[in-house]
């Protein structure tokens, strides 16, 4: 959910706070799980789409949501048929469905540092277990920003491997880019404590 | 003031700096030294970020061994990897995060960061993710995040380094637009040039201390003839 696609807008939605989206999040899926008919799944839907439109968004941002779970319809589909019939399938994936696309949704027009905040929030009674709620939001958020910065290096990795002639070579993509991982985490530990982090 | 007092640092067995004691009350302070003659751990010892192996690093009066965090606070410090400084998704989060333990209200702590943004011409990606911005941008926004927080020194290692020409002048004519006490390594020497003081690091000792005009000419002898380490260094 927190892949950092947020989307700057205006809308409503932007405007709501990440709590009251969590929220609503929570109530939406919990409905369509307790009820498991396919007129509530038909209802979910509806409300999702459109709150999508609400927002400004296109049917291909949805589409791009819940495209990720072809596969798993794939798998799904055939299993539910073949357990509970033609109606526990549509249930089924269709909860699936309107579940992760209003999770986007809420990804699409929140802020990074939004959700974080009202994450602190939910995560608050873990304190008493020694938890630290602050920490636990840093580290999601700097794994956030590390997709890409790896990513990038992974494709550096492989270009480099490919013009040394050793495409084939599974070493030679990772133990360079074990050894780079390594040591962006080394600066990245010393940038953090400049910046004073570490107290 | 920045202020070293017979300082010598080992990275276990390995000595890399040896007995510096030196003065930097400059505005300007460039850096400059071969690969591994202990540039970057000389200036990290400005912050704290290394702690010397015996001798002591104050800067206005704070130790960096005692008041490590409040040296912190007083010092910024650029990095040439500006992937690594930045820690959060988008642009105005990371300025923003700077200032979360600052314990600022929203509207002063908005107030700044977009006022950051707007100096180093970036408000128009606020919003934008960090990794979509060039080079050039993303050190800018490492700049951002350490200038927002006011520090009264900024340490800058090798900033323009990854850079390309255009990014790195970019980067400079900034940097050395700052009101602030700067210490900057680098191996552009053309950056330095008219500089007040610039110190000269060989295998871990000062060879050569004094303004840019003197100083380069005798770096550049150094670095072009070996044997030209037997002329006497100006001082
Ligand atoms: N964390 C470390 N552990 C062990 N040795 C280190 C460490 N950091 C640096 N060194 C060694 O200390 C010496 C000085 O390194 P330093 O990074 O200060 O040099 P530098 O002048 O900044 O070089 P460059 O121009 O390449 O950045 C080098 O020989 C280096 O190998
Ligand atoms: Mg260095």
């Amino acid at each position: 959910m927190l892949t950092g696609l947020y989307r700057p807008g205006t809308s409503v939605l932007h405007r709501t706070p990440a709590g009251a989206k969590l929220a609503g999040l929570l109530l939406l899926t919990t409905v369509l799980v307790a009820l498991r008919t396919p007129l509530a799944v038909a209802v979910g839907a509806a409300i999702t789409v459109v709150t999508y439109a609400v927002a400004r968004m296109r049917p291909k941002d949805l589409w791009a949501q819940v495209r990720p779970l072809r596969w798993v319809a794939l798998v799904l589909v055939p299993f539910q048929l073949w357990s509970g019939g033609p109606t526990a399938a549509i249930v089924v994936v269709g909860t699936l469905l309107v579940a992760v696309g209003a999770a986007g949704l809420v990804t699409l027009t929140t802020r990074v540092t939004e959700m974080l905040d009202a994450m602190l929030w939910l995560l608050r009674p873990l304190r008493r277990l020694g938890v630290d709620p602050a920490r636990v939001a840093l580290v999601l958020s700097m794994t956030i920003r590390a997709i890409p910065v790896l990513a990038a290096t992974f494709d550096e990795v492989r270009e480099a491997r490919r013009a040394r002639g050793l495409e084939r070579s599974p070493r030679a993509l990772i133990t360079p880019l074990v050894v780079r991982t390594l040591r962006h985490a080394d600066r990245l530990g010393e940038a953090l404590a400049a910046r004073g982090l570490d107290d | 003031m920045i202020k070293l007092d017979a300082v010598t640092h080992a990275y276990g067995e390995r000595t890399v700096l040896r007995d510096i004691t030196v003065d930097l009350p400059d505005h300007r302070i460039g850096i400059v030294g071969a690969n591994g003659s202990g540039k970057s751990t000389l200036v990290r010892l400005l912050n704290g970020l290394v702690l010397p192996t015996s001798g002591s690093v104050t800067v206005h009066g704070l130790d960096t061994r005692r008041d490590g965090a409040q040296v912190r606070r007083k010092v910024g410090f650029v990095f040439a990897d500006p992937d690594a400084q930045i820690v959060m998704p988008t642009v105005a989060e990371d300025v923003a995060f700077s200032l979360r333990r600052q314990r600022m209200d929203k509207a002063e702590a908005t107030a700044r960061v977009a006022g950051v943004l707007r100096r180093f011409g970036l408000e128009g990606h606020a919003d934008h993710p960090a990794h979509l911005l060039s080079g050039g941008q993303k050190q800018l926004l490492a700049l951002a995040s350490v200038l927002v927080t006011e520090p009264q020194v900024l340490v800058c290692d090798e900033p323009t380094t990854l850079l390309d020409l255009r990014n790195a002048r970019q980067v400079t004519g900034l940097i050395s637009s700052l009101p602030q006490q700067i210490v900057l390594v680098t191996h552009h020497l053309h950056l330095l040039e008219g500089w007040p003081r610039v110190l000269v690091i060989d295998e871990g000792t000062i060879v050569a201390d004094g303004p840019a005009n003197d100083v380069l000419p005798y770096y550049v002898s150094l670095m072009s003839s070996p044997a030209a380490t037997d002329a006497p260094p100006p001082r």
